[in-house]
């Protein structure tokens, strides 16, 4: 019944406060259950390989990780209202290209005959702006042309990739190093630096992890992107200018995308169009293992980074303890769907004891 | 399959005897006998939360009971699933609704019994059609069969929902609150519909709050209470009195409050306001008014009159309405909801559940969502400043809740309408909009409600409210604006309004209320030259000052 002051029960109070208890600790494993998983896997990994728990490995598995989760987290906002970003994989590809050619190339400008050669930050400045922009034009066509987020984003996935592809053919920008003479050094610094022996892609993570944990749950326009999630009228009729936040979240996402891609290029010293194909997947798949809804409104920034942590170890463990690359795929799509499956149960139970 | 006739009462066709239903550690019934009678309007009352609803999914399958059974026809019964239930002959009408927006009228009434052609692979849709436009005609609604059911008005739906469960054969037919959304004509088309199966055998479990609606409709009444059975009776030999005392132990008089009060200054000025229907037409049809400070007014009409609209228009949902309203001498000028709140306006929408609550937020972060930025400590919102705030009105408006963070939809609906309407109130609003506040709440949260009103407007707030329903209207509001297809047909002040009046304000210029095929047409000359119609004169504008405003260019509303 709804009302529990109105209740009367004939259990003994003691029955009834282990039942609560029992029912307390469960939701609590429920919730924490991509952590759960984490440290089964983790576990299981460390006893079939010994190399696994080395700092070493896990270093390189974080590092691995940390390009996911950052993908994870921009895509954790845009699924919070209830939609999905498909086109972050290509955007990682676009950003990583422009900052390859910025750097290799430089920048013509034929009507002075010069080419202009940028400095590092303003290179990671323009390749963060190209991310934005393209979010914005995800969000524009999403809120303004009222076009669905799968489309419109699978829209962008196609044509991120094929600007990507435009800036060079096809072809890879190697050697990213710079060149002192052209005052342009130091961009592997971000993806292959390090920090207090802490290397800078987990720096990022932590960084981004962070600031978005803070803005989705301390925030108004964090309050704003749950409350579009689960009742975008109401929200709408609360006065949240929902159109606002949503173009917003297609811009993190972008952001993030962008981050992500001049990660990877940073850690190749090389851009490749093909960067970032497929990764999109993985980034939904984090956020649905670290329990937020694909219909908007419940889950966490800290969980799609733990998500993201489940996969990471999943893929690296698998390759250490030398199970094939196909088998690996089997195991992945068989563990998001479990997920899936372990939140709907939560969900059951949770009305279940909501309503008792 | 029809019960034979059965003239010698009373006589039992279905029996609950001692159910009781745990969920978890709670008791939602308590060894309640239950009796059906055959034939007969079985009326079933309780606030929220007392049991009814776990009781009716019980006998309608959806739930299973802990302890206790069902004797059908004295034989015992259990259903496991709704589809058992209904294979013996027991329909139910949820109250919230149960159909699918994106399927017509005629498929989602024939859904799960489809008409099939001769060899049973097909569906027959014109014969669904067919069967379906007979049904409506039964009810006397010209719904089209063919209409998506998520284009219809939620009255409109209701009617569907009923002919749903008429589709099939019932000889146990439950009805959980049919006429919530149903407006004053419809309900009296519901009840013949009612007398009819029950003529024909058809035994009725009705539950609603409408106390004097039991008292027409019901033959015999049963009260739950906290989640036992309070009594049982024959209509006959009880009234309202009776049963609210039953129910909560408080009398009715209570309920419908009123304090007098010297309304202040103009608050709200609505001039001209038009507002053109899709396709043609007009919504709302130059519509002029006023509300005070301190001053409860009441927009009464039938659905589809456009009081949501009206209310819509003056938070800016519509901007391609035309005229002008201001507010304590200010014209408004927001361009979207959140600037309207800042003007000092604030809606309660009228379905909580689409419109009103998010689901996935607890009880503290749907209250404060409409005026988050008054919690901020620097970029943050302060925990304390939100709960501190959640706490006084959850005090305030006696919001009954385990904790501010409980799930809201871990709550009765009464206390669920109260935290809408306390969001509202933490914009610090100066004029509140209620749109239906009353639909599917308790007489105990409704006498809460009206309360809270009066003490509001004793405070200088100045509310406007939507109701279908007369009596409230009638006891509840300082002023009654009748508004029939977009006009203003009708303004009394409290004293010279009569149930009469009222009733031929709101039908005025139109037939039975139908909603929106027929309002379609759009604005109809109102013929009739009767005293309401020159009420209509005294508040509406001269022809001339209408033609005089479609020259210029259009002011944003």
């Amino acid at each position: 019944m709804r009302n529990p002051s109105s209740v009367t029960s004939r259990e003994p109070a003691a029955r009834r406060s282990f039942a609560l208890q029992r029912r307390q600790i469960q939701t609590i494993l429920f919730q924490l259950r991509a952590f759960v998983a984490l440290i089964i896997l983790v576990v299981i990994f460390s006893i079939l390989s010994p190399d696994f728990l080395t700092l070493n490995d896990l270093t390189i598995v974080a590092e691995h990780v940390s390009i996911n989760a950052l993908l994870a987290i921009g895509q954790s906002f845009v699924i919070l209202t209830a939609g999905i970003d498909l086109s972050v994989g290509s955007i990682v590809g676009l950003t990583a290209m422009v900052a390859g050619y910025l750097i290799s190339q430089g920048l013509p400008l034929p009507m002075f005959g010069v080419v202009v050669y940028f400095n590092v930050w303003v290179v990671i400045l323009i390749s963060l702006l190209v991310g934005i922009i393209l979010g914005l034009v995800n969000g524009l066509v999403i809120t303004r042309l009222s076009v669905a987020p799968f489309i419109a984003t699978l829209g962008m996935l196609y044509a991120a990739r094929g600007l990507a592809l435009l800036t060079s053919n096809g072809a890879t920008f190697p050697d990213l190093g710079g060149d002192p003479s052209l005052g342009n050094t130091g961009f592997p610094f971000l993806g292959t630096g390090n920090i207090l022996g802490v290397p800078m892609p987990i720096w990022l993570m932590i960084l981004f992890g962070l600031v978005a944990s803070f803005v989705a749950s301390r925030t108004p326009f964090g309050r704003q992107v749950y409350a579009i999630g689960g009742n975008e009228r109401a929200a709408q009729l609360s006065g949240i200018r929902v159109n606002r936040v949503k173009l917003l979240v297609y811009v993190i996402s972008g952001f993030c995308a962008a981050m992500t891609g001049l990660v990877i290029a940073s850690q190749l010293q090389a851009a490749q169009p093909a960067t970032g194909e497929s990764y999109e997947l993985n980034a939904i798949a984090a956020v649905v293992l670290g329990g937020t809804s694909l219909f908007g409104g419940r889950g966490t920034i800290l969980g799609s980074i733990i998500g993201a942590f489940v996969i990471g170890v999943l893929s690296d463990g698998l390759v250490l303890i030398g199970v094939s690359e196909f088998w690996q795929m089997v195991i992945k799509g068989a563990v998001i769907v479990l997920a899936v499956i372990i939140d709907q149960l939560q969900q059951r139970w949770q009305k279940r004891a909501a309503l008792a | 399959m029809k019960a034979p006739d059965q003239e010698k009462a009373p006589d039992i066709v279905l029996r609950a005897e001692g159910i009781t239903k745990i969920y978890g550690g709670t008791v939602a019934l308590d060894n309640v006998d239950f009796n059906v009678y055959r034939g007969k309007v079985n009326v079933l009352i309780g606030e929220n939360g007392a049991g009814k609803s776990t009781l009716m999914k019980i006998i309608a399958g959806a739930e299973t009971a802990t302890r206790g059974h069902l004797l059908l026809e004295g034989q015992p019964v259990q259903f496991k699933s709704p589809r058992e239930a209904a294979r013996a002959g027991i329909g139910i009408i949820y109250q919230e609704l149960n159909l699918f927006p994106n399927l017509s009228v005629a498929e989602n009434i024939f859904l799960d019994h489809e008409a099939l052609h001769r060899y049973g692979m097909l569906v027959d849709r014109r014969r669904q059609q067919t069967e379906a436009r007979r049904l409506l005609q039964r009810l006397e609604q010209p719904i089209d069969p063919q209409a998506l059911v998520g284009h219809l008005r939620l009255g409109q739906q209701q009617i569907v929902e009923i002919a749903k469960a008429l589709a099939r054969d019932v000889r146990i037919l439950i009805m959980d609150e049919p006429t919530s959304a149903l407006t004053t004509a419809e309900v009296e088309i519901l009840f013949r519909v009612i007398r009819e199966l029950k003529a024909q055998g058809v035994s009725i479990i009705y539950i609603s709050h409408k106390l004097e609606e039991l008292l027409r409709i019901g033959d015999y009444v049963t009260v739950l209470r906290d989640s036992h059975r309070i009594a049982e009776a024959p209509v006959s030999t009880i009234d309202v009195n009776w049963i609210v005392e039953q129910m909560i132990g408080r009398s009715v008089s209570e309920t419908y409050v009123h304090q007098e009060r010297t309304p202040g200054q103009e608050l709200l000025r609505v001039e001209h306001l038009s507002l053109p229907r899709p396709g043609g037409g007009l919504l709302l049809d130059d519509v002029s008014f006023q509300v005070r400070a301190g001053e409860i007014v009441a927009l009464y009409g039938l659905l589809g009159a456009g009081r949501t609209e009206l209310l819509e228009c003056l938070m800016g949902l519509h901007p391609e309405a035309s005229g002008s309203l201001w507010i304590a001498g200010q014209r408004l000028r927001g361009r979207h909801v959140g600037e309207r709140i800042a003007e000092g306006l604030v809606l309660v929408p009228e379905d909580r559940q689409r419109e009103g609550l998010v689901p996935t937020l607890s009880v503290a972060q749907n209250m404060v969502l409409a005026s988050l930025r008054r919690y901020l400590s620097g970029p943050a919102l302060s925990r304390q400043k939100e709960l501190a705030a959640v706490r006084r009105l959850m005090g305030d408006l006696g919001i009954k809740a385990p904790s501010p963070q409980t799930l809201i939809e871990a709550l009765s609906g009464g206390n669920q309408q109260k935290v809408v309407v306390a969001r509202g109130l933490l914009t610090e609003p100066r004029l509140l909009l209620l749109d239906e506040p009353t639909r599917g709440i308790d007489i105990g949260a409704k006498a809460d409600l009206f309360r809270l009103m009066n003490r509001l407007a004793s405070e200088g707030l100045g509310i406007l409210f939507v109701s279908s329903e007369l009596r409230e209207v009638m006891s509840v509001a300082d002023r009654i604006l009748v508004l029939a297809r977009g006009r203003l047909t009708g303004e009394f002040r409290r004293e010279e309004a009569s149930e009469e009046a009222l009733v031929a304000a709101a039908s005025a210029g139109q037939g039975p209320a139908t909603g929106d095929e027929e309002a379609a047409h759009g604005p109809v000359p109102s013929g009739a030259a009767d005293p309401v119609d020159r009420q209509a004169q005294a508040t509406a504008p001269a022809a001339s000052a209408l033609e005089e405003r479609r020259h210029q260019p259009r002011p944003r509303a």
